[in-house]
């Protein structure tokens, strides 16, 4: 028979509407509305998947986001399979496909169960006491063992494909949200939108309503009304407000620092393929900042920890009425409850209200509630006052329990015996749901009627209402509520005022007369006793016991040591008792032990879904030039230079890389050659105080540069190293054009408007990033002069009129550019910046203009090597944040003479002005055809010794220069100034060390000659 | 100390698990000791342990103002490797790493050492030059590192993608074959249990908030647990390091910033090695539990609030995506944050100071787990004889004005 355990007339589920899915490859028929969990019950399936250490059966518990255990794959597409989704939230839908995981070969046999078997050398923490190698058996350590147990270990599996789905997080801000919308948050929210605010109402569920949609509809009004009319009141209200924004399916899964709550929306999961919309993403992040907040996030009850309490078929007693009252589904044909508060007697009595059996009520305490016991009588519910479930039995089902009676002491009392049931309610009470308030930093305290934690002190903008402020009553849940709705709007600047509170009739029970036991007697020793506390990570009572005896007793110690809340579900439903386990462990109070962490998320978030719209394509800006598309026409090799991507070399059809470099370098200082110089970073610096700050910021003087020139600068850090260079241009006396490295940009811009600000704000200065305003041709070569002359106007290129390390503003087509005659090649050179719009422009008709004399475009692997053969350092190449201007034999670039600069009092430290630090020198290795690695390490000696080998140094450029026929390097080397034409070696892997003799790094002034 | 073994734990499962000793006792804080350490970390009782086991100095304390294990080192990603680029740091790190293996033996405890390999990913033509200098500098040192290009980096760990259109595409990395993880509670705990055994007193909630000294020499602390006479004090207290050295006036160049971390959800094994990225920033390893384990560079404010933000993470995760496209669908189950102390050169210190008697271990920024018994070991010499041995000397604080900088940050460019 189809779901032989619906209940007829019972639900929220839509009956007109059949939906099937699959569960381990067989059908599962369900409505429309279902969870896996509640499809899963009606069919007479409870158990899901395995645990974690011993590979128990495990069923489902929870029937919402409080369940611990239950969770499946979904799916088997290795792009978009998902592991461990809870089956008490995930909504059905045609085409869904789930599977159990943690068993092989299959849920019902299960060779992992050994671990079960031999569960009693397995406690708390015996991996810490094994595994780690003997003086006998080095080899029996960690990494023998280390491969199995991580095969047992995880629970799900990963896709092994990228994610076909897409992803986006939003920004909003409100004046209220409010989290839960159970009976107290809609009241908040409602409350809340009158006063015209901005509210965001979020509802992890697909609907709102929260506990009133797990009521008996027969058994309340609110207002006169049945609560699901209130429910489509309230949201009919709220829909009224264009204000009101409000999310189901959606969970606030951080409360972060200043009212900043981040929100997961699950915005297609639940549909069915054909119809998720294509342009919405899977899941939405929100981040939301929020000027107050309610929390209204409910209670999740707790269970009791008793002896075999973890078998399949026993599940929370307010869960069993969920699945009945929300989604029609009574779990099980005779249902026992086991309790120690009153309120799990209303699952009794909604069972019998809707005709199924209740096997009878196990409660721990002697004095019951005289009204409730006579009600239970009339039902022709069994009570067992004073009584303890002490032992369950069914294997990947419960058949029945054993219950004894408890002495004055609280222990067991005569024998056992045993009531035939295949569903155990249980409820060790209910702890308000404070993660999110703990999450804020709101200080929590002790609740004794309740027996767990509430909020206490705020920290942030925020307040409790209802259940998870402890509040049990539906009327003042109802007040609570609305209270904290016209609070918050009231503290967000707005006016409302308070109106009549609609009245509760109801015959639920609401009291709790909660008598605690955090761990049921059963009459065993310890050894013999399986309770457990966290169903996922099989934590057991003796596992807590046995840590704090082994002195693991800090509450953080004995859940690191146990692993006691450490599984997907963080210990909501367990770590309240856990706390108490543990305090009576230690013979002391729960608040003595304390809690440990909430930390976010409240519930596990979609890595990619935090990633959102920042991935592919999104992930950093992909800068390119006003040039860029000229060079993937050419099918420019590109590569990335901090955003940037620059051409690296210009390859024609069937020409290799290398091939391509040399040729480049070849025509730039033979003929001619154009270099897209564009990224280069550029500041424009003004005020009167320019010069005084750039003294400051250079280590050489800039008092003197007259307007028209342009000098060469270094910049150090602190440390007195080298950490940025460039030319920089006198535009007028109180006005400076710097350029910066490509990847020092940003870096240089931050570091000299930081000391401005704090150091120097008495300087009348002013920084503008101009880096891409300009376009930047370099042209260079012997032709450059000729090739610039036919397209730039009104400068007169002659050098005598145009000397080196100056600049002149001219024209090209009536455009303004500015032309800059400084040299990165050592070739007679001119840098034409024109406005960046026209960039593509000017470059096509310089490319024009010279294609008559050869000009060559060249990449920045060719500028590389000509800036080498000429002996310019890049700062990042040649320096790596431990070099001096001395280090580089750049001296000259330091003024002795003028005032304070950066990094100028460690140049005279002692470990600065050591005479034995590495210098740049160049390198010419003996065989000039061999070019070493770059990076490489050299050595004194011709045969490498056996480790460790002193290094005097590394090679940081290397290169074949066509222009001299022969590789070039440059090196740091210790003491490399004074060993000029000395021979050293650098080291090669699996190699003979290669000879090369040390020489100036000007390969084009006499180096070459004189090493020859 | 009853030993720990299989053997041992097929008795006591005999036995209903009832007759283990408890890991360190809980003394009561004697008058006076002849050194106390301050911070209960792994560095601070590694060495406590090293000081009592090589040096004979039992009648020492451990003081730990909450729980020990409690600060970065029970929230690190625990990622283990010496490939350092200088002489100085490959020293020290490879000297705990030599140390790594076999401690667990060593301390009759399973720290769950697992040499699994690290890889730093090269995603330019900078960091390409860096890496390989950095390996070849590890090979003249003797230190175990390999360079390997793209194809090989997916050889070793099949889920990284290596495509070419990412936005930095991976061009190669380094391996570190003998790197890896441990257990970080497993280690606190195991050093722990050993040094107690040696006679060392471990007092848990106990905070120092005074050094006291008498003619510029160390006399003793004051705790919450009342005054403490010892005439060598050393300060262990990794994102406290410059609230220590203040209470002496002394001033460190240290900054603390808060560190993130986060765990996914257990999956069944899918990435079998560390792997770490610079330029995309994000380094990632999976937990013998199953979770994959995720971390990225220091938020960039400065504070003590032990506490994670959403903007990092998610920019963390964006970065993951790039390198592990995926991963996408799996979900973020914790995370945390602690706080580091970093200084100028991004290596630590391990110094004695101005004041006698005291002596300052900290600064080691992101990735001082790595050195953990390494750093333990060289400080407990420096406090035996007063004098830095060979690998603890670069670490001095006088380098600080001589300028004999260990600047790591610089040259090498990785974190962790
Ligand atoms: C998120 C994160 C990830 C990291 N990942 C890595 C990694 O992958 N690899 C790596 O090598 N390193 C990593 N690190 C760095 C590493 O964790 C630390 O460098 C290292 O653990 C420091 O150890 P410790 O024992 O010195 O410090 P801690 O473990 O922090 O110990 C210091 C102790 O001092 C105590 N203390 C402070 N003040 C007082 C006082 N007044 N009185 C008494 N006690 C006091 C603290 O409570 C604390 O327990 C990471 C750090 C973080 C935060």
């Amino acid at each position: 028979m189809s779901q032989p355990y619906r209940i007829p007339g019972r639900g929220l589920i839509n009956r007109d509407r059949s939906v099937s899915f699959t569960f381990d490859g067989r059908e599962i028929p369900g409505y429309e509305g279902d969870t896996i969990a509640s499809a899963l019950l009606a069919n007479g399936e409870i158990m899901v998947g395995r645990s974690f250490k011993y590979h128990r059966p495990r069923g489902i518990v929870g029937a919402g986001g409080d369940d611990p255990a239950a969770m499946v794959q979904i799916g088997s597409d290795p792009a978009s399979t998902d592991p461990n989704v809870m089956v008490t939230t995930r909504e059905i839908h045609a085409g869904l496909e789930a599977r159990s995981q943690n068993c092989w070969p299959s849920l019902k046999h299960d060779v992992g169960v050994l671990n079960d078997v031999f569960m009693r050398f397995f406690p708390a923490g015996f991996y810490y006491k094994t595994f780690m190698g003997s003086d006998r058996f080095r080899w029996l350590n960690w990494m023998t063992f280390e491969p199995f147990i991580r095969r047992a270990a995880g629970l799900g599996k990963s896709p092994t494909k990228p994610d076909p789905d897409s992803y986006e997080s939003v920004n909003r801000h409100c004046d209220v949200l409010v989290i839960g919308a159970g009976p107290a948050g809609l009241a908040a929210a409602a409350n809340a939108a009158r006063s015209g605010a901005r509210v965001i109402l979020v509802e992890e569920t697909d609907r709102l309503g929260g506990s009133l949609n797990a009521t008996d509809p027969d058994g309340t009004t609110i207002g006169g009304k049945a609560p699901a009319d209130w429910i489509a009141d309230q949201t009919a209200k709220l829909a009224e407000h264009p204000e009101v924004t409000v999310l189901t399916q959606t969970t606030a899964f951080g409360y972060y620092a200043m009212n900043f709550v981040g929100l997961i929306e699950r915005v297609k999961d639940h549909l069915p393929e054909h119809r998720r919309d294509r342009r919405q993403p899977r899941q939405r992040v929100w981040r939301v900042r929020a000027k107050q907040v309610v929390l209204a996030t409910g209670a999740i009850e707790r269970p009791l920890v008793f002896n075999e309490n973890d078998r399949p078929g026993i599940m929370l007693a307010g869960a069993v009425r969920t699945f009945l009252n929300r989604y029609g589904v009574l779990a099980g044909k005779r249902v026992l409850i086991f309790t120690n508060n009153d309120s799990a007697w209303q699952t009794a009595f909604d069972i019998r209200a809707a005709g199924g059996e209740v096997a009878g009520i196990v409660d721990l305490r002697r004095e019951l509630n005289e009204a409730m016991a006579l009600r239970a009588l009339k039902a022709g519910i069994a009570v067992y006052p004073r009584t303890a479930i002490v032992g369950t039995h069914g294997r990947h089902r419960i058949d029945s329990a054993f219950v004894s009676s408890l002495d004055d002491n609280g222990n067991v009392r005569g024998s056992r015996s045993r009531i035939e049931c295949d569903l155990i309610a249980v409820s060790g009470g209910w702890n308000p749901n404070v993660a999110l308030f703990a999450q804020s930093r709101g200080k929590l305290k002790w609740d004794e009627e309740l027996a767990s934690f509430r909020p206490g002190l705020s920290w942030q903008q925020e307040r409790s209402a209802g259940a998870c402020n402890g509040t049990l009553e539906l009327q003042e849940v109802l007040a609570e509520g609305s209270k904290a709705g016209l609070e918050a709007a009231r503290a967000a600047d707005f006016t409302v005022r308070a109106i009549r509170q609609p009245e509760v009739r109801t015959d639920a029970v609401e009291t709790l007369n909660l008598v605690p036991v955090w761990q049921v007697p059963s009459g065993l020793p310890r050894e013999k006793t399986k309770a457990f506390v966290d169903l996922q990570d099989d934590v057991k009572a003796s596992d807590l016991q046995l840590a704090t005896e082994e002195g693991y007793d800090s509450v953080e110690h004995t859940k690191r040591y146990t692993t006691q809340g450490m599984g997907t579900d963080q210990g909501k439903i367990s770590n309240v008792n856990a706390f108490g386990i543990m305090a009576e462990a230690r013979g002391i109070t729960v608040p003595e032990v304390g809690t440990t962490t909430f930390r976010q998320p409240y519930r596990p978030v979609t890595i990619g879904a935090l990633g959102g719209q920042h991935v592919g394509a999104h992930f950093m800006p992909r800068r390119g030039t006003p040039m860029h598309a000229w060079h993937l026409e050419q099918k420019a090799i590109f590569e990335p230079v901090g955003d940037w991507l620059r051409a690296r070399a210009y390859p024609k059809p069937g020409e290799s890389f290398h091939d391509a470099v040399q040729r480049e370098a070849k025509a730039a200082r033979t003929t001619a050659g154009i270099l897209d110089a564009t990224t280069l970073g550029k500041i424009d610096i003004r005020g009167k105080d320019a010069r005084t700050f750039l003294n400051r910021v250079y280590t050489n003087a800039w008092s003197k540069l007259a307007p028209g020139r342009c000098r060469y600068g270094l910049m150090l850090g602190e440390d007195g190293m080298v950490s940025d260079d460039g030319v920089t241009a006198c535009i007028a006396d109180d006005h400076f054009h710097m350029t910066t490295t490509t990847g020092g940009a940003a870096s240089v811009l931050q570091k000299l408007e930081d000391y401005l600000q704090t150091e120097w704000p008495d300087l009348d200065v002013w920084l503008t990033t101009v880096t891409e305003q300009w376009a930047v041709a370099a042209v260079c070569g012997p032709k450059a002069e000729e090739i610039v002359a036919s397209v730039v106007e009104g400068i007169d290129l002659d050098p005598e009129e145009f000397p080196f390390m100056t600049w002149q503003d001219g024209t090209v087509g009536g455009i303004p550019v500015r032309v800059f005659r400084v040299s990165f090649t050592g070739e007679t050179s001119y840098e034409i910046n024109i406005p960046a719009t026209y960039g593509r422009w000017l470059w096509e008709e310089l490319i024009a203009a010279g294609k008559p004399h050869g000009l060559t475009p060249y990449g920045t692997e060719a500028m590389h090597l000509l800036r080498a053969e000429k002996g310019f350092i890049i700062v990042g190449q040649e320096t790596d944040g431990t070099v001096t201007p001395g280090d580089l034999r750049m001296d000259w670039a330091v003024a002795k003479k003028k005032g304070d600069f950066i990094g100028k009092r460690s140049l005279s430290r002692s470990d600065t002005v050591r005479d034995d630090r590495k210098q740049l020198v160049g390198l010419l290795t003996v065989d000039g055809d061999h070019v070493p690695m770059e990076g490489a390490q050299i050595i004194g000696t011709p045969e490498e010794p056996a480790p460790p080998v002193p290094m005097l140094g590394h090679v940081t450029s290397a290169y074949f220069s066509p222009n001299l026929g022969r590789s070039i390097a440059m090196a740091m080397v210790k003491r490399g100034g004074q060993r000029m034409g000395e021979t050293v070696w650098i080291a090669r892997l699996g190699d003979k060390p290669v000879p090369a003799k040390i020489v100036h790094y000007d390969f084009l002034g006499d180096a070459v000659g004189e090493a020859a | 100390m009853k030993r720990y073994s299989a053997l041992e734990l097929i008795r006591q499962g005999l036995g209903g698990h009832r007759g283990w000793d408890r890991v360190w006792r809980k003394p009561e804080p004697k008058p006076s000791y002849d050194a106390v350490i301050i911070g209960g970390g792994g560095h601070g009782l590694a060495t406590a342990y090293y000081l009592a086991k090589l040096h004979g100095m039992t009648n020492i304390a451990v003081v730990e103002k909450g729980w020990i294990g409690g600060g970065n080192s029970g929230r690190n990603t625990t990622i283990i490797r010496s490939n350092y680029l200088f002489d100085e740091s490959a020293a020290i790190y490879n000297h705990a790493l030599n140390l790594w293996n076999g401690l667990g033996q060593e301390l009759n405890f399973n720290i769950m050492m697992s040499h699994r390999g690290v890889l730093n990913l090269a995603h330019d033509e900078g960091e390409m030059r860096q890496l390989k200098r950095r390996v070849e500098a590890n090979r003249l040192n003797g230190v175990d590192s390999e360079w390997l290009d793209a194809k090989e980096v997916k050889n070793f760990c099949p889920s990284i993608n290596i495509s070419g259109d990412i936005r930095y595409p991976v061009l190669g990395g380094t391996l570190q074959r003998s790197g890896g993880v441990n257990r970080h509670d497993g280690v606190v705990w195991g050093y722990a249990r050993a040094a107690d055994a040696l006679g060392v007193d471990i007092l848990q909630q106990t905070e120092v908030t005074g050094i006291l000294t008498e003619a510029g020499e160390v006399t003793g602390i004051e705790t919450t647990r009342g005054t403490i006479r010892t005439p060598k004090v050393a300060s262990v207290t990794a994102g406290h390091t410059s609230v220590m050295a203040s209470m002496l006036d002394i001033r460190l160049p240290v900054e603390s910033h808060p560190l993130q971390a986060l765990v996914s959800e257990p999956i069944k094994p899918i990435l079998n090695c560390v792997v770490m990225s610079n330029a995309v920033h994000v380094y990632c390893s999976q937990s013998d539990k199953g979770e994959l384990v995720i971390g990225a560079g220091i938020d960039a404010q400065l504070s003590y609030t032990q506490r994670g933000n959403l903007d990092i993470i998610e920019h963390q995760m964006a970065s993951l995506m790039e390198l592990f496209p995926i991963f996408s669908r799996l979900r973020m189950m914790r995370q945390w944050g602690g706080i580091v102390d970093v200084c100028p050169d991004a290596s630590p210190i391990i110094s004695k100071t101005p004041v006698k008697g005291f002596y300052v271990n900290g600064g080691w920024g992101t990735g001082g787990w790595k050195a953990t018994p390494g750093s333990g070991h060289v400080f407990a010499d420096l406090i035996a004889k007063d004098e830095p041995n060979r690998i603890a000397a670069p670490f001095a604080i006088d380098r600080f004005t001589t300028g004999a900088l260990v600047a790591e940050h610089g040259a090498a460019a990785v974190a962790h």
